[in-house]
């Protein structure tokens, strides 16, 4: 038997068997999507230049080259992106910035995903006040707009990369409370749940064993096509010298940094920007993928 | 003892008052039918009986424990419900193993893989499906698998809601064979709801016709048979029943 | 007279362990008559309904040598004649009316719309009420004026019965039309597409999987099993079916008059497919 045919066995002999086929399957299903592959792509590329920053890297991105002769660079053999006010090699830079960038996404993933379920699934489960208390106040940090409310976190807890992470999973849950309670609102009074219910299954079982998986992938979805929003909120922050300090090479702050110089050496704030496009465009086609594939409400 | 005595049952949700007053009882290893259109409340008596739906007035007592909001562990492990709809009663990424041990692990059981075993073979589905995903499978195996789950407790009483309207007629003859054969072995006690008089007259013994939330007359299977039904309501259910030739009634 | 000409129907879906065909090889003609369908849930019933009206579900693809209504080829129909045809000579009842009436229009006006196709604007409101009474609807202005999710599902059922026979069509296709309705309701139903049939000398196609009640209605049956019609017989004969598949769908519903217990199962035969 060939490992294909065990993965897609309709008869698995083991729990493991049944899950890695049930995984195999939507594997599959996600590859027959060419876009996706792209974004999984773009993705799996990113996470490659992080791990291998220091190797790959041509150059140190702090320390720059001679400011007499080094400096704003146009893109060359020795520079493929060119070189900034303080010649340092933009390459090297923006390979590094992929480290900011994903520990970013990664930490605001950690953060956000698991509040925003714990929150929406317990307020849809229950109803009544405490669905009234948790979406209320779930309301009122979604009336903040995530920018400014982000500033106000900065500001309280000064600048730097790390606060501004914190800002940003803060900000960022409660869309994903939002849509886990709509999706627990249409299963809670479903037969499977009332039959686990009346096997006296405890509040706690229902949610973490039968609501949570099933709000999980619609959730995962979600965050994936946030990504790139949550990217741009970083850069933004940023851009706006709240975020990474210099001299770390943060995305944003490196196009903030090359702004003054935008008509006559372009490359210098172009170059992070199209980093930001292409991880952010990776994000967005995996997760557009992902949807196809996990949503059971887009899948016929 | 009667172990189940429902006497002037209400149920209200909100404005809509779904049952009015219902009362029945059915003795120990009794099989008791409750027939009835959309909308006559049937299924809520089940739900109120069971705890799905709440008791507004009236009383439902099971084994001589009057029931309450809340329910016992014991409540559960005594009576245990089969849903109408078996593409929805099973939860979509559990594997049938895992909906076979999570009542086990409630009710704190421990020889578990024998018993998932075991029910496995009760309902007649190989052990080949122990790990399959309900999507890998028919109707009619679902609702075996969600007969075994409620079995896996071993309950003295079993509500049936339905259990066979969503299956073919041939394999709605399987599930009812299944389930007169489980009753054979275990002396179990069913509550069986049904829109169709011929499930209900093939299962129970006595049966009860319900209308627009009350109860309109209960009847023996003998009285079904020889056509004692004194209500009105209760003969169109039957001549309804009996096929339908509409040129013979429309002259 | 022929109303509706079929041969060897073959419909096809493509799966990733290739082609898998759900009809295979259906042939019969249809009069002035009521024609039942009865088959399992996965016999091929419901998909030869649609490939008559050219409505296989996509990636599906339908093939006949022969499939004709009333002398057009109904194989190379443009789709300008399909729209003449569908909804206007032809037409369809699903199982529920929720999914194919639309929620966000009241009866009235979809049901006006549907007249227009065949007649002048002041002539559809008529003829949208006069339809609405003739199936049953005790309330016709009440229901004209209502949306969809405002009326019980027999209500629904018929408004939808209405809208689709409201072209007054010559051939009426009906997938589980009552299945979903309560068996007093049902009755009525039936009683209100056997007039049609009689009045008006439709065509219906009655698609059901069940048997007893099919062999109440219809005048001719045609048993179905994995893609294929395994006998067809006249409705009075179906206590004398000889193949073993009718015999066993008849012989496995239970009876109020009590009967054999257990309950005989169908024991299916892997030859019946072949």
């Amino acid at each position: 038997m060939t490992r294909t045919e065990w993965l897609l066995s309709e008869e698995p002999a083991s729990r493991r068997q049944a899950r890695l086929g049930q995984a195999y399957r939507t594997w599959l299903a996600l590859k027959a999507n060419r876009l996706a592959m792209v974004g999984l792509g773009l993705v799996l590329a990113l996470i490659a230049v992080a791990i291998l920053a220091p190797w790959i890297a041509p150059h140190d991105p702090i320390v720059g080259g001679d400011l007499r002769t080094d400096r704003l660079l146009p893109p060359s053999w020795a520079h493929p992106m060119g070189t900034d006010d303080l010649a340092r090699d933009i390459l090297s830079r923006v390979i590094h910035g992929s480290r900011l960038t994903l520990m970013v996404v990664v930490l605001v993933a950690v953060i956000a995903t698991p509040i925003g379920l714990a929150i929406g699934t317990t307020a849809g489960y229950f109803g009544g006040w405490v669905d009234t208390v948790l979406m209320r106040a779930t309301d009122i940090f979604l009336a903040f707009p995530r920018l400014i409310l982000a500033l106000a976190f900065v500001a309280a807890l000064g600048p730097g990369i790390e606060n501004a992470i914190i800002a940003i999973a803060l900000t960022s849950w409660p869309p994903y409370a939002r849509l886990a309670r709509a999706e627990t609102l249409t299963i809670r009074d479903s037969d499977f749940i009332n039959a686990a219910r009346l096997q006296g299954a405890s509040a706690p079982r229902i949610l973490w064993g039968h609501v949570t998986p099933l709000c999980l992938s619609s959730v995962i979805v979600r965050v994936t096509l946030d990504m790139a929003g949550i990217i741009l909120t970083a850069a933004g922050l940023g851009f706006l010298g709240l975020g990474a300090q210099p001299p770390q090479p943060e995305w944003g702050a490196m196009i903030a940094g090359g702004r003054r110089f935008i008509i006559d050496q372009w490359w210098v704030a172009t170059m992070p920007g199209l980093a930001i496009f292409a991880v952010s465009l990776g994000f967005n086609l995996l997760g557009d993928g992902l949807r196809d594939v996990l949503d059971p409400k887009a899948r016929k | 003892m009667a172990p189940i005595d429902v006497s002037g049952l209400h149920v209200r949700f909100g404005e809509v008052h779904a049952v009015r007053g219902v009362s029945f009882r059915v003795a120990e290893g009794e099989s008791y039918g409750i027939v009835g259109e959309s909308g006559s409340g049937k299924s809520t008596v089940l739900r109120a009986i069971c705890g799905l739906a709440p008791i507004s007035a009236g009383a439902v007592t099971v084994a001589g424990e009057e029931l309450g909001r809340r329910r016992s562990a014991g409540f559960h492990r005594r009576l245990q419900m089969v849903f109408q709809d078996p593409y929805a009663s099973l939860h979509p990424r559990h594997t049938i193993d895992r909906v076979l041990a999570e009542p086990l692990a409630i009710h704190g059981f421990d020889d578990r893989e024998a018993r998932i075993l075991r029910a496995l073979d009760e309902v007649g589905l190989g052990r080949g499906f122990r790990f399959r995903y309900p999507h890998q499978l028919s109707g009619g195996q679902r609702q075996r698998v969600a007969i075994a789950r409620a079995l896996i407790l071993e309950p003295r009483v079993m509500l049936l809601d339905e259990p066979t309207s969503a299956l073919d007629a041939s394999i709605q003859a399987e599930v009812l064979n299944l389930l007169d054969r489980l009753r054979a072995e275990r002396g179990l006690t069913y509550i069986l709801v049904s829109h169709d008089l011929a499930v209900v007259a093939h299962m129970c013994e006595r049966l009860l016709v319900m209308q627009h939330g009350q109860a309109v007359e209960e009847l023996t299977r003998d009285g079904l048979r020889a056509r004692a039904a004194r209500e009105p309501y209760t003969r169109d259910l039957l001549a309804a029943s009996e096929g339908s030739r509409p040129a013979e009634s429309s002259p | 007279m022929t109303l509706l000409q079929v041969e060897n129907l073959r419909v096809t879906f493509p799966t990733r362990q290739g082609p898998s065909e759900v009809v295979r090889g259906v042939s019969f003609t249809l009069g002035r008559e009521r024609l039942g369908i009865v088959g399992e849930s996965g016999s091929g019933k419901s998909q030869t309904g649609r490939a008559i009206l050219g409505l296989t579900p996509p990636p599906g693809r339908a093939t006949a040598d022969r499939l004709a209504f009333d002398g057009i080829d109904l194989r190379r129909a443009t789709p300008r004649q399909w729209r003449s045809l569908r909804g206007i000579r032809m037409s369809m009842v699903m199982q529920d009316p929720k999914f194919s009436l639309n929620p966000v229009m009241t009866i009235g006006r979809q049901l006006t719309e549907a007249a227009r196709r065949t007649a002048s604007r002041g002539e559809a409101k008529d003829r949208a009420m006069a339809m609405l009474e003739a199936v049953q609807i005790r309330d016709p202005s009440r229901v004209f004026g209502a949306y969809p999710h405002e009326l019980s599902g027999g209500m629904g059922q018929r408004a939808m019965i209405a809208m689709m026979l409201i072209a007054e069509p010559d051939l009426l296709i009906a997938d589980e039309p009552t299945s979903a309705l309560d068996v007093t309701v049902q009755i009525e139903v039936l009683r209100i597409l056997d007039r049609l049939v009689q009045d008006r000398g439709m065509g219906l196609v009655f698609i059901s999987h069940d048997l007893r009640l099919v062999g109440s209605f219809c005048d001719r049956v045609l048993v179905m099993y994995a893609g294929r019609v395994v006998e067809e017989l006249r409705a009075a004969d179906l206590a004398r079916a000889r193949h073993p598949y009718t015999q066993g769908l008849l012989n496995c519903l239970p009876r109020i008059e009590g009967g054999r217990r257990p309950l005989p199962v169908l024991e299916r035969d892997a030859r019946w497919a072949l």
